[in-house]
């Protein structure tokens, strides 16, 4: 219902040879446990959604 | 005594009576009791007495006084804002938003209600001037349509609600073939698996498919089955929120809602009795397209 854009808050990724640069916080991890137990932890902090990018990224966006 | 009082009072019993039957606080606690339902009595004692002294105003010719039912008519439109403000500020805290378009259809029920009663009590007096027997018909004839008046179209009757399936590819979460939205934490793919029902509304035909992909009707469903059967949800919990989605192709509407009561057959009766909205009506097939 809301035409608000929203707003990736930030990023939890395995590849680290991904990264480039970008607006959001990128937590680098190294194991799929890891990498869901993180997004968790922020989706809790940040009362945001988890999305899934690809199976070693994920993004949290706050809609 | 003049000779109209009793006229009078009998509109303005027969007007108050048609609000009383008018106002009904429902599993949706709304209005509130009895603050809420205060309110609304008095208005329509208000209305219920404008519209029975209207009759001797006219009999008598007083022009003037008729004008009243003017400005009576702009203070029951500032019943239509108020419960709009009300409503839209409650809305903000609701965990399942009623939607715009739902708020402005109560807004304005609680004001067509208000004429209906004035319209009963102007009715009413007139009859009763002729004879107190005449009036007592001429008031009952008057709740009845009132009472007829209240009920409005619901959704069964322009859609078949259906069961759908929940499940993931991915993650990509689907009900049936419609895709609702992409879950990246396992333990929410986990929860929604266990807990989430999904179900598939059918429209009828050509004028209910754009009826109910007005965003305003199915956010309407969704809050109608959070209120009357619960939600799994909290604030800050944006992966369980409810969500509506529509098939572009053939614009059926899968619906993912985390009840706390899972029964499918009880979901099926409370989405076939949500209203069809006011805002959301469109009658596509009565148009003319040069066919």
């Amino acid at each position: 219902m809301s035409a608000n854009h929203a707003v990736i808050v930030a990023v939890v990724t395995m590849r680290k040879e991904q990264i480039l640069s970008g607006g959001a916080p990128i937590f680098i991890v190294q194991t799929t446990d890891e990498l869901q137990e993180t997004a968790m932890t922020l989706e809790k902090i940040m009362d945001a959604s988890t999305h899934e990018v690809n199976p070693s990224t994920l993004i949290l966006v706050a809609h | 005594m003049t000779p109209y009082l009793l006229p009078v009072l009998m509109g303005i019993f027969f007007g108050f009576m048609a609000r009383l039957t008018l106002l009904r606080t429902d599993f949706r606690q709304y209005p509130t009791y009895p603050q809420g339902r205060m309110i609304h009595l008095s208005f329509g004692f208000i209305a219920a007495f404008i519209g029975a002294v209207a009759v001797p105003a006219v009999l008598e010719s007083d022009w003037t006084a008729v004008t009243f039912l003017g400005l009576a008519a702009t203070q029951f439109r500032e019943v239509r804002k108020m419960e709009r403000e009300t409503l839209e500020k409650i809305d903000e805290d609701e965990l399942v938003g009623r939607g715009t378009p739902f708020i402005e259809g109560m807004a304005q029920a609680f004001e067509s209600r208000n004429y209906l009663v004035m319209f009963t009590g102007l009715v009413t007096t007139l009859c009763t001037v002729f004879s107190i027997w005449i009036g007592v018909i001429g008031g009952l004839v008057m709740l009845l349509i009132v009472k007829k008046n209240m009920s409005s179209n619901i959704v069964g009757n322009i859609a078949d609600i259906s069961e759908g399936k929940i499940y993931f590819e991915g993650p990509t979460l689907y009900v049936d073939n419609i895709v609702i939205k992409n879950v990246g934490l396992e333990s929410s793919r986990q929860m929604i698996l266990d807990r989430a029902v999904g179900v598939i509304v059918t429209p009828k035909n050509q004028n209910s498919i754009v009826t109910l992909s007005h965003l305003g009707q199915r956010q309407a469903m969704l809050h109608q089955v959070a209120t009357v059967l619960g939600a799994f949800l909290d604030s800050g919990e944006p992966a369980l929120v409810p969500l509506a989605k529509r098939d572009l192709a053939d614009g059926r509407i899968a619906l993912f809602i985390m009840p706390s009561e899972k029964d499918f057959h009880q979901i099926q009766t409370v989405i076939e009795h949500v209203p069809v909205l006011d805002s959301a009506v469109r009658m596509p097939r009565k148009a003319d397209k040069g066919k």
